[in-house]
């Protein structure tokens, strides 16, 4: 078994750099473990062999040529199926899509492919990024590589399962209310939701406009800034995209793994721990606050009493914001078309009849909660109340950080959960992402690093910073890895089962 | 505040144009109400003083030079359309009367 799947994208990078493995072999390679275990873990719903293998064909002879190359030229990638890729299907893990081969790429892939990295394929993902566990998608679940009978986290378990299964050293996610960093936490893997507007939606097929942000999906944290430094900054194609230059990440990243975090000051919230979070995660949690303290962070207790109304104003305001972005799909432009059984064939009724046809379970719940949020003689009492609670959800990072750097949380409040459990009871899903939440209604930046085991299942560590300091994520994550890996001789996926290799 | 009926559902479903079943109105009639029971606790702290935020970072007049992109050609917008005619989307009927 070759090992270049079991290197960081940093090292991996080097090796190609030095000259010491090509881009061809690294991406041959990766096809060979997709092809070995993603008939058990399924985090690919399209495997881009031939492209992916000309791309690093294409690098290769360039590299040999004298060119001078982005740094990750040539390291495989994995793309969340919600990406628009040009030439590549595109379902967003529904039915509603099935078949589609977008017109043009995303800006993210855009920069991707200009840098030379080999796109591998498509992940699995909840249909339209609406859930927790990937167990949405029209297209069948992706199985946790620790234990092939849980969840992978969601909505976005294929980019995660696909790095901690050693698919891909690396993935692109997308996190609108934790779909990044909850996969990240229950998959021993390190995920990175940026500053709002810090990645451009160009390309992105919406959710909730004012919550999604695209962002990187890795086994290492210096691997998430080198991926986040690729795919961040200004794009004018997307109106809310940040024209601030993206702060230092990578350098972060290096700054933090010296493991000296003298004079950090951590903000621990209240609200995000005790009941409802697992007694083995928050164990975890104090454990790493001890590493962090050891490493010379100052830890803070911060109070952010309005987080407890965080996850209902999110399930206003995402509903609300999806209803309308899923209005696209009316069986008229592109996807699929369904006429009624019955009765005139009228644009109305095919577009009911189609979106009846193409959409799941969870998209419809959603849509319709959406709708009555917004319809008349609801909007001020639902949507109207959840916009005020994200203005007192931003005044009270806005006073944490007062206090803190950077703010801490675990990630998930509890470990990957088996396939199915959660499925009937749609309140007990949502409340899987009570922690990462927070962030996307301010549009402040967090990261998931991973901090050990519960029962065998990893937990995940929660950075958040303020707008636009991305770069403390880094720092701080950074040097929790580093300290952890210390202690436990690797890291943690090094303690994950062996996949059975098939062929 | 809730109890949201099955005739609500349906009536939303008209709205939202999607064809439910009627093991699905039924269901989602029971779980709406779990959900929209739960989320109403934002009318809790939400008074009149707080102002309501949409956007999390505002950004005012963020300019692009003004130069000239080649747009998508209309064969490719086209090429993944249910049906296509003479250059054009072709859809069904989009008036409700008898044609």
């Amino acid at each position: 078994m070759s090992d270049l799947t079991r290197l960081s994208a940093a090292a991996l990078a080097d090796r190609l750099s030095a000259g010491e493995a090509s881009s061809v072999e690294a991406t041959r390679a990766h096809l060979d473990r997709i092809a070995a275990v993603d008939g058990a873990v399924h985090a690919f719903l399209h495997v881009s062999a031939d492209d992916a293998l000309a791309t690093a064909a294409d690098v290769d002879a360039r590299r040999a040529a004298g060119e001078q190359l982005h740094p990750l030229a040539g390291v495989p990638i994995a793309v969340k199926d919600v990406v628009v890729t040009k030439g590549l299907p595109t379902t967003a893990g529904s039915r509603i899509l099935e078949g589609w081969v977008p017109p043009y790429d995303a800006t993210l892939v855009e920069r991707i492919k200009a840098a030379g990295l080999p796109i591998l394929g498509k992940t699995n993902m909840d249909e339209f990024a609406m859930g927790s566990s990937t167990e949405h998608s029209a297209f069948g679940d992706t199985h946790n590589p620790w234990d092939l009978d849980r969840i992978p986290g969601g909505s976005g378990g294929g980019s995660a399962a696909a790095v901690a299964a050693y698919e891909a050293p690396l993935a692109i996610g997308t996190d609108t209310g934790g779909s990044i960093r909850q996969p990240a936490a229950v998959t021993g893997t390190v995920g990175t939701k940026p500053t709002y507007g810090g990645v451009s939606r160009y390309g992105l097929i919406a959710m909730a406009s004012s919550l999604d942000q695209a962002g990187p999906v890795t086994r290492t944290v210096l691997d998430a800034a080198l991926l986040h430094a690729l795919i961040g900054g200004h794009d004018p194609r997307d109106s809310t995209s940040l024209p601030d230059p993206l702060p230092d990440v990578v350098g972060a990243a290096r700054l933090g793994a010296s493991g000296d975090l003298t004079g950090v000051r951590l903000g621990v919230v209240r609200e995000l721990g005790g009941d409802g979070y697992q007694p083995g995660v928050r164990a975890r949690f104090e454990e790493s606050l001890e590493v962090l303290q050891a490493a010379g962070a100052e830890v803070v207790e911060v109070s952010c009493p309005n987080f407890q109304y965080a996850l209902a104003a999110y399930y206003l305001i995402m509903p609300s914001e999806a209803s309308s972005n899923l209005a696209k799909f009316d069986g008229m432009r592109f996807g699929l078309r369904v006429e009624p059984a019955d009765g005139p064939v009228t644009a109305e009724r095919v577009m009911a009849a189609t979106r009846g046809r193409g959409f799941g379970d969870e998209v419809k719940r959603r849509v319709i909660l959406g709708t009555y949020a917004l319809s008349a003689g609801y909007y001020d009492a639902y949507y109207g109340s959840a916009q005020k609670v994200r203005t007192l959800v931003q005044r009270d990072f806005a006073a944490a950080f007062e206090q803190a750097d950077v703010l801490v949380s675990p990630t998930a409040p509890t470990t990957a959960f088996r396939l199915g459990e959660k499925l009937d009871d749609p309140m007990a899903m949502y409340l899987n992402d009570v922690a990462t939440i927070p962030a996307n209604l301010a549009g402040v930046p967090g990261i998931s690093v991973p901090n050990g085991l519960d029962g065998g299942l990893p937990t995940g560590f929660q950075v958040l910073a303020p707008a636009k300091a991305d770069d403390r994520l880094y720092r701080v994550g950074a040097a929790l890895e580093a300290l952890l890996e210390a202690r436990w001789g690797g890291p943690l996926l090094a303690s994950a089962p062996e996949l059975e290799e098939t062929r | 505040m809730s109890t949201i009926s099955r005739e609500e559902v349906a009536r939303l479903a008209g709205l939202a144009r999607i064809d439910l079943t009627d093991a699905e109105l039924t269901r989602l009639a029971t779980e709406l109400d779990v959900i929209v029971e739960a989320v109403a606790t934002v009318s809790r702290v939400a008074t009149d003083d707080v102002p309501a935020t949409s956007h999390p970072l505002p950004l005012v007049n963020v300019l692009r030079p003004d130069v000239v992109v080649q747009p998508l050609a209309a064969d490719q917008a086209l090429a993944a359309a249910p049906s296509a005619e003479d250059g054009r989307f072709a859809v069904p009927q989009i008036l409700g009367e008898d044609a």
